[in-house]
């Protein structure tokens, strides 16, 4: 039994798998150290993380089929999915050993199984553009938290900066516990602690929440209501789309809020 | 913002709820790097109602006071009901205060007729002008254009908003004349036509000028409402279809009929909605526009109604047997689009995939071909199951009926291509 150990980053697992390719070793398991266990009967193989050997098999890759192809298995690694490393390893395996493109021969399992992946993060990172709330603080920053199922914020960023340009917000995701700071010039990378944020709820704390943000929660709320056709109610199909777990976000589903309010 | 506001706009969502295009997508406006918004060409939606629709616009009416009498319409001069009037300033501030806190994708702002057309307009016109000029706001403007407003205007309109729209409402224009009789085609083809003129003059403008202003990027829509007046299906999707090719429309909404005014004795009396038909007619547009289908060979004069029991492709396979089972191995991509079990992603990723080996059952069911519906209309390397020839239509029409829920699969895809991905 081979077992390569790495340190649960992107270029950590691309170097293992460099490692297992230039070493002709056939791995029977990629993992990081963090849920690493010993196995007394395992030849075990301790990665040293690499930029250049990270480089070598992106670029590979790149050449192979295209940048796309990279972000894709990128988006399959955030999917912390059990086994990911594997996954990871049989694709970019394949991809190396067949002398054309293979990223659309949908009939081998493998990329099969990374677009089905992709396709999971995909729709997550969609949620999360779709169901971020910010409330507006007293010093004028949009605070947002988000509790994703996988770990999808990074991908979101991109848009958030695009599209919020003007003003200042932070989206916390409070499952692994960081988030993101744009403060009209940068996104940095931040973490918080939980003194002025609920992160069981996601909301910020009254004394810190500006003056106009309830108001406007509530006319949001006022508006959903009122919006819904009562005689086109269909509740399955209102929570397919809107599953349960993402309603401690939405003021427009909060219940204490409006009872608060009115 | 006033708290009284919470009420005006309560008044107003519950006069604008019932246009039912809600789409904000087919617009890629930038944020120009210090404002705020911009468009996604996919469109986002933010929420979902409890009638399962998806909530992406702020829809509001700038005002529900009207003075036509469409008898189908809640907001028509003749009920009692509470009626109310924002300021231009007011709609401003709630669009850009939902947008900032990511509730919306933009403005949808449609109004009730008062004065005049041009005053209306205009009015509508200063919403969206304001937004972009005053607020640098980039998100998403749908205007509904008011029938009868000047040339002038549309082209004001056209500039700030990414998507336009005029109601057609009903399919036939005696029809229309009969409960909308300040209405008449003319007048909603007229302003359809100026849009549909100008936006491919901007289009010939911008390759010329690349920074040419842009005229309603994301096109015009139009909204039919079904069952509020005797026509069928064929007549809805004849029209939908022209409209589609001679007015170059993006998106015809159906919208099925929900008695507001039972009173009005022109209208038909309904215990409820008429939602599958509803249904049934979105999907046969979406086979009409993404499966290569004509109108014809969906309703015809055979078959003037869709089948409410079974979605328009299967009804077509069971009507045609004659060109089943088709080999997966080797069919053309149209031919493969028509098999029941078959989107557009697996009739293409089957393409792409059999060059590389044959396919078989087990490489169908990874690709997302729901093998429950298409077995009865394939053959490929392995399947011995009987299709549709062995079994006669009728069977497999029973087969699919007694399964109970027939359309999921097609709903859902249906769904997802509606608001959250790429349209090809
Ligand atoms: S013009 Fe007709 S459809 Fe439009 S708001 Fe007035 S009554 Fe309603």
């Amino acid at each position: 039994m081979n077992l390569f150990i790495y340190d649960q980053t992107f270029e950590g697992l691309l170097t293992a798998i460099h490692d297992a390719i230039d070493l002709n070793i056939k791995p029977d398991k990629i993992i990081s150290t963090k849920f690493f266990q010993d196995d007394l009967f395992a030849t075990k193989y301790d990665i040293v993380t690499d930029s250049d050997k990270f480089d070598k098999i992106w670029n590979q890759i790149k050449e192979k089929s295209n940048e796309q192809n990279c972000q894709r298995i990128f988006k399959a690694y955030l999917s912390e999915t059990s086994d990911i490393e594997m996954i990871i390893y049989n694709y970019i395996k394949l991809i190396i050993d067949t002398p054309y493109n293979v990223e659309v021969n949908f009939s081998e399992d493998s990329v099969i199984k990374i677009n089905n992946i992709q396709k999971k993060i995909g729709r997550e990172a969609q949620r999360v553009l779709m169901f971020v709330r910010f409330q507006k603080t007293v010093d004028d920053i949009y605070y947002a938290s988000f509790d994703p199922k996988y770990n999808v914020i990074p991908l979101t960023v991109a848009h958030f900066r695009n599209r919020f340009a003007d003003q200042k917000w932070v989206i916390f995701d409070t499952r692994r516990k960081f988030g993101y700071y744009y403060d009209l010039k940068n996104v940095r990378e931040i973490t918080i602690g939980n003194q002025k944020v609920n992160f069981e709820s996601g909301k910020v704390d009254n004394d810190v929440l500006h003056v106009s943000e309830k108001l406007f929660q509530k006319l949001w709320k006022g508006y959903y209501d009122t919006i819904n056709i009562k005689e086109r109610k269909n509740i399955k199909v209102h929570m397919q789309f809107l599953p349960k777990r993402f309603w401690k976000y939405l003021p427009e589903k909060d219940f204490k809020n409006t009872l608060v309010m009115s | 913002m006033k708290p009284e506001t919470v009420n005006k706009l309560k008044i107003s969502a519950n006069a604008a709820k019932y246009d039912v295009s809600c789409a904000s997508s087919g617009s890629n406006r930038p944020n120009n790097g210090k404002g705020l918004g911009n468009t996604n060409p996919w469109g986002i939606c933010h929420s979902f109602t409890e009638d399962g629709r998806c909530i992406s616009l702020l829809k509001l009416m700038l005002t529900n006071y009207c003075i036509y009498d469409c008898a189908y319409c809640i907001n028509r001069k003749s009920n009692d009901i509470r009626r109310t009037t924002f300021s231009v300033k007011e709609v401003v501030d709630l669009t850009i205060e939902f947008y900032r806190r990511n509730y919306i994708e933009g403005l949808f702002l449609s109004s009730g007729i008062i004065k005049n057309p041009d005053y209306t307009m205009e009015r509508m016109v200063s919403v969206a002008k304001d937004l972009r000029l005053k607020q640098n706001y980039n998100g998403y403007i749908h205007l509904k254009s008011i029938p009868g407003s000047s040339d002038e205007l549309q082209q004001q309109a056209g500039l700030y908003a990414d998507r336009l729209s005029v109601n057609i409402e009903i399919a036939s224009e005696s029809n229309l004349k009969m409960i909308a009789p300040d209405k008449s085609f003319a007048s909603i083809l007229n302003p359809m036509n100026t849009i549909k003129n100008k936006i491919i003059e901007n289009k010939e403008e911008r390759r010329k000028f690349r920074h040419a202003p842009r005229f309603s990027p994301a096109g015009q829509s139009t909204q039919l409402i079904v069952g509020a007046t005797p026509d069928s299906d064929q007549r809805i999707l004849n029209l939908a279809g022209n409209l589609y090719n001679s007015k170059n429309l993006k998106r015809v909404y159906y919208s099925g009929y929900i008695p507001v005014n039972n009173y009005d004795k022109r209208l038909p009396a309904l215990n409820e909605p008429p939602l599958k038909r509803e249904n049934r007619l979105y999907q046969a547009d979406w086979l009409f526009r993404f499966y290569h289908f004509s109108i014809n060979e969906i309703v015809n004069d055979d078959h003037p109604d869709l089948d409410l029991e079974i979605d328009p492709k299967l009804s077509y396979a069971l009507r045609n047997p004659w060109l089943f089972p088709v080999d997966i191995n080797k069919a053309n991509y149209e031919t493969i689009l028509r098999v029941p079990g078959i989107g557009v992603l697996s009739a293409k990723k089957i393409i792409l995939g059999r060059k590389y080996s044959k396919l078989n059952l087990s490489n169908l069911k990874k690709i997302g071909v729901v093998l429950k519906r298409a077995k009865y209309f394939i053959t490929c390397n392995e399947l011995k199951a009987p299709t549709i020839n062995e079994l006669l239509p009728e069977n497999v029409r029973k087969i699919f009926l007694n399964e109970n829920k027939p359309a999921k699969q097609f709903k859902k895809s249906f769904y997802k291509q509606l608001s959250l991905f790429p349209v090809n």
